[in-house]
């Protein structure tokens, strides 16, 4: 899976917890949860959600490698080309 | 025959518009059947029924707006005869006159859909104010403010609040959390705010003066404990909906119902019991930053507890100083049911509880 294929995938799931949102109006080098209004329980939908459709199972101990846009997508690309 | 009215889904609810049946004569109904959908201020609600019976009529039509007690279908209990509804007569050719037949054409309302009231049953242009009225857009946001406003008006109007603060340890909780979620696949995973929510719950058991409602001005403790959580909306204002017998409940089904009880209330599919029967509110900001909330109690319940963010504060104890995360939690209660040393008591229960998280 290539980086725009994650991309894809990422703002797929991200919309299912906030509908409204607009790739563009993500800034992909800031938090991106306090950008989206994510509380714990939109976050861990989030995750679910990547889980269901990329297979990929986050320990809660890497959450902190995922704070931007940048950066989890960074992290999905490592961890899928695993 | 049995009455079948529109509820009362919370004190900021004084009408309802019937958006839907999901019942018609003739059907069989049981205790927790939604029979209908009804709009409200904040939501659309899927309304239960809380008898048993046969639909022998319905009163009021869908896009009509009627208010809380409202007959809205009436049902022949057991024991009673059931009268089959006999065929509906093919409806009569109405007049209506051409004012009102132009105006509709103007609101682009169907004038065939029109209950006509002028003489016999002609549709009047007052009658196609009416329908274009009823079936203009709602404007939800701007209902739910002035519900919101309505509700806590009152209460700030009618509640002698009290407020008290407590910092939490939660280093023991937390390291419980981390190893539990360890073991969890991602969609089994629990948050602290549910073992937050249970500790408020079972607290409710040993402190009955804050889990019910004051009504006619008196105070009558609940003795089922069903927490409403606020839930904020992304489209703007909130939702308290309960998540019923919460104390009994352990702490993985507790999450996914209340994962389920977001989504729902997100998606608008609460249902009626669910926003009528909060006994105690909980709210928690700690995911905005704050460091501790407190909040307005939702009449006619006695009481609303509070969680601020959780962080890494500095701890002293036994004369040391060590970093430990904490949380602040509130009390707002009544002060016509509890006295502040009741509700210190409560806080404290609270605080206990959380410091065996396995126990929840």
């Amino acid at each position: 899976m290539d980086r725009d294929q994650i991309r894809t995938a990422v703002l797929a799931c991200l919309k299912t917890i906030a509908p409204e949102l607009e790739e563009a109006e993500i800034r992909a080098d800031r938090p991106l949860r306090d950008q989206v209004d994510l509380d714990s329980m939109d976050w861990l939908n989030f995750l679910v959600a990547l889980h269901q459709r990329l297979g990929v199972d986050i320990p809660e101990s890497d959450y902190g490698k995922l704070s931007t846009w940048d950066a989890i997508l960074a992290y999905l690309e490592a961890k899928l080309a695993a | 025959m049995i009455e079948f009215k529109l509820p009362s889904l919370g004190a900021d609810m004084d009408e309802g518009r019937l958006v839907e049946w999901k019942v018609k004569p003739g059907d069989p109904v049981k205790r927790g059947d939604v029979v209908a959908v009804v709009d409200t201020s904040k939501a659309a609600v899927d309304v239960e029924i809380w008898q048993e019976g046969i639909v022998q009529s319905l009163l009021v039509q869908p896009g009509e707006t009627v208010p809380v007690g409202t007959v809205l279908a009436l049902l022949s209990g057991e024991g009673e005869a059931a009268v089959v509804p006999a065929p509906a007569p093919s409806p009569a050719r109405r007049p209506v006159s051409p004012l009102a037949r132009k105006r509709a054409r103007e609101l682009g309302v169907d004038i065939e859909r029109i209950e006509g009231t002028g003489p016999s049953g002609s549709v009047t242009e007052q009658d196609v104010a009416r329908a274009a009225e009823a079936s203009a857009p709602v404007d939800r946001q701007a209902q739910m403010r002035q519900a919101i406003a309505a509700a806590m008006s009152r209460s700030k109007r009618e509640i002698p609040h009290y407020y008290l603060g407590e910092t939490i340890p939660l280093a023991t909780a937390a390291a419980w959390l981390t190893a539990c979620n360890a073991e969890r696949p991602v969609a089994e995973r629990l948050l602290m705010a549910v073992l937050q929510l249970k500790a408020v719950a079972l607290a409710c058991r040993e402190f009955p003066d804050m889990n019910g409602f004051w009504r006619d001005g008196a105070y009558v403790a609940s003795s089922a404990i069903h927490p409403g959580v606020a839930i904020s909306l992304r489209s703007g204002g909130l939702i308290a909906p309960a998540i019923h017998d919460a104390a009994d409940k352990p702490l993985g089904t507790l999450m996914r119902d209340l994962t389920d009880l977001v989504r729902r209330a997100r998606s608008g599919s609460l249902r009626s019991s669910e926003l009528s029967e909060p006994t105690i509110t909980v709210t928690n900001l700690g995911d905005q930053g704050v460091e501790s909330v407190f909040g307005v109690i939702y009449p006619p319940q006695v009481a609303l507890v509070g969680f601020g963010r959780i962080a890494e504060r500095p701890w002293a104890e036994n004369g040391s100083l060590s970093i430990r995360p904490t949380v602040s939690a509130s009390l707002s209660a009544d002060h016509r049911v509890s006295d502040g040393h009741r509700g210190a008591l409560f806080l404290a229960d609270i605080r206990e509880l959380l410091q065996h998280p396995e126990r929840l």
